[in-house]
């Protein structure tokens, strides 16, 4: 209920930024359009950018980077900033969509940890600061799952029949997809036909044990306890374990996917400059940590990471150890033959009636 | 149809209709005609070949929305007679009620079925508490009932407000001179009540096949997002949300749909035109 009211009050917040930028009638005010992953951001930070630039916000988000990729190349919306995961920003740099960064107008770009700089999706780094990142994890409810069956930490819960109707699994392909790789050992990342169909066949097999397939709806479904297990991103793990103490979760030893959500410019964005404002605004240390407490993902700016309470800081399901992190794998932008199969194998799966 | 009005004038008073009528349905129709026999050789036919490929897509998606359609005249039949009937201050009060939940916003709407059908829902919670049992077997959400539910919930009103408005027009006066000539309570329903009734079946039918065919959000949100509807297919060939956008396929399907409504309307309409010269329409 909590969700559906935030997202309600960020719908007004919309609105009413929309409505109060079509009033202002001040030809001088800049308005940026953010587009950002829905509930990932603290949003009073807004509301403080605004104040101290006079820079108006128009704040939107999205569910997938999909859904933000399509909404961006069939020209529908101009967005200023946008902050997709590693693989969308190496496809839109690829597709000439991102615009190189002035860091010049970013000086807060030095408090990202050196190990965030460099990564492979902007090798260069010339069109993307981190803002958060993290790995995927299996949320589990630990009234109704036995301890034996989550005692080896592995990905073959969501396959487990015994909790048949009370699994969710992403409602995107490449997530899906990634963890029924993981589960016959393949690379998340394989471009061989054979690997993307025995994934499909896995997939298949385990849809009659799926409740539904869902994104955000994640949050209400498993604080309500009305599914049982569910992969998810860790931060978003952490805010429902925040809201029901049942709940737990683990990186699953067959590895998963680690992420970077960046921030990035759009080629055509008539604001540059003040996009770029934004983008540093969100570096500040104190902006950064106040993201961080409110969304729980992991962060790379180093002093904002000193600043946050000693809990969180050990938390080996935000900031896994090294080994674990090991096993995780980054996403890269797949072929467009893969893409196509990927798409054509999720149609399948979700077509295969019983 | 008054003749005294002169044909330019007509013209004049046109322009905002037809206006309106090119820019947001003949473009667009235009639109889905071009892509859907383009591709990146030009013109093609082989976009229409995945109308085949997702025939199983197409079935399920007529069988959910003929289902509902059922439904929706069934219940909204004898609403809408007993409302025809009634005082003129019940029926301002109950088309009243009728509309009352379209002042919420759809989606809304459907997200409330959400948390009374959940296994943790109200309904599921009040049966236990009345029963002080578990009901392990009653799945009431994520499965094709739920999503015929949210569809039925939804565009029932769209069926009862055209049935109402025809059934209005039938006369006390006609009624009881079918009961003075001797006609039964069934006589009086099957030679005089349903056929003049038949206008409203015919627009109540269109107004809820239509959107029940082509709908995707309804099947998402009540239905899991597990089994694809063909409006989820089209969305998801006009987002990309599976990895590939294709507006060629996209568009191919959507025109299939719009055919299928094009000779379903057809035909209703000639269903139409018999009753109305046969029946009720002579009376009048």
């Amino acid at each position: 209920m909590k969700r559906k009211l935030l997202s309600l009050a960020l719908i007004l917040l919309v609105v009413f930024s929309l409505c109060s930028c079509a009033f202002s009638g001040n030809a001088s005010d800049v308005s940026l359009n953010v587009y950002n992953w829905g509930e990932y951001i603290d949003l009073s930070v807004l509301d403080d950018f605004e104040e101290q630039t006079g820079i108006k916000v128009n704040y939107t988000t999205f569910a997938s980077n999909e859904e933000m990729y399509s909404k961006i190349v069939s020209g529908a919306a101009s967005y200023d900033v946008i902050i997709p995961s590693e693989y969308m920003i190496s496809k839109m740099i690829d597709e000439d969509l991102l615009a190189e960064l002035n860091f010049d107008n970013i000086p807060n770009y030095q408090y990202i940890g050196e190990e965030y700089k460099g990564l492979d999706y902007d090798p260069n780094n010339l069109y993307s600061v981190p803002y958060t990142w993290g790995t995927v994890v299996i949320v589990y409810n630990t009234e109704y799952v036995d301890e034996e069956d989550v005692e080896d930490e592995s990905i073959e819960l969501l396959w487990n029949e015994k909790y048949s109707g009370k699994i969710l699994m992403f409602d995107n392909p490449r997530d899906s997809f990634a963890l029924a790789h993981s589960k016959l050992g393949n690379s998340m990342n394989t471009t061989d036909p054979a690997a993307w169909e025995a994934a499909a066949e896995e997939l298949i097999r385990q849809k009659p044990l799926v409740q539904a397939y869902v994104m955000d709806q994640v949050f209400d479904k498993m604080i309500s306890e009305e599914a049982y297990i569910a992969p998810y991103y860790a931060g978003d793990a952490l805010t429902m374990m925040d809201e029901n103490e049942n709940l737990a979760a683990y990186v699953p030893v067959e590895g998963a996917n680690r992420f970077f959500d960046s921030m990035c410019v759009l080629k055509n964005s008539r604001h540059k400059d003040e996009a770029e404002a934004f983008i540093n605004f969100m570096c500040d240390t104190e902006i950064a940590l106040r993201n961080a407490e409110e969304v729980c993902y992991a962060i790379p700016q180093i002093e904002s990471f000193e600043l946050l309470d000693e809990e969180t800081k050990e938390d080996t399901m935000v900031y896994p150890p090294e080994e674990v992190l090991e096993k995780c794998e980054v996403f890269v932008n797949l072929p467009a033959e893969t893409l196509k199969l990927q798409s054509e194998l999720w149609i399948e799966l979700k077509t295969h009636y019983k | 149809m008054s003749k005294g009005v002169s044909v330019g004038n007509k013209k004049a008073n046109l322009f905002p209709f037809s206006s309106w009528m090119v820019v947001f349905v003949l473009i667009p129709i235009a639109l889905v005609v071009y892509y859907a026999f383009t591709g990146v050789d030009g013109f093609t036919f082989s976009n229409l070949k995945w109308v085949y490929t997702y025939r199983s897509t197409l079935w399920l998606s007529l069988e959910l929305a003929f289902i509902s359609t059922v439904i929706c005249l069934v219940l909204a039949y004898p609403i809408a007679y007993s409302m025809s009937r009634a005082s003129a201050r019940i029926q301002r009060n109950a088309t009243l009620i009728i509309m009352l939940p379209m002042w919420m916003n759809f989606l809304v709407r459907t997200y409330a079925w959400m948390t009374l059908l959940e296994d943790t829902g109200l309904i599921n919670s009040a049966l236990r508490a009345i029963f002080g049992m578990d009901f392990p077997g009653l799945h009431l959400i994520n499965n094709h009932g739920a999503i015929i539910l949210g569809m039925v919930y939804n565009y029932l009103p769209y069926m009862i407000l055209p049935l109402y408005t025809a059934m209005t027009k039938i006369g006390d006066s006609l009624i009881e001179a079918a009961r003075d000539l001797g006609a039964s309570g069934a006589q009086v329903l099957g030679k005089v009540i349903m056929p003049m009734s038949v206008p409203g079946v015919i627009s109540g039918i269109t107004m809820v096949f239509i959107p029940s065919i082509s709908t995707f959000i309804i099947s998402k949100i009540l239905g899991g997002g597990k089994d694809f509807l063909i409006g989820d297919l089209i969305e998801d060939y006009f987002l990309g949300s599976s990895g590939v956008v294709n507006y060629n396929i996209g568009a191919a399907l959507s025109l299939v749909i719009m055919v299928l409504i094009l000779i379903a309307t057809f035909i209703m309409n000639h269903f139409d035109k018999d009753a109305s010269t046969s029946g009720g329409g002579s009376v009048i």
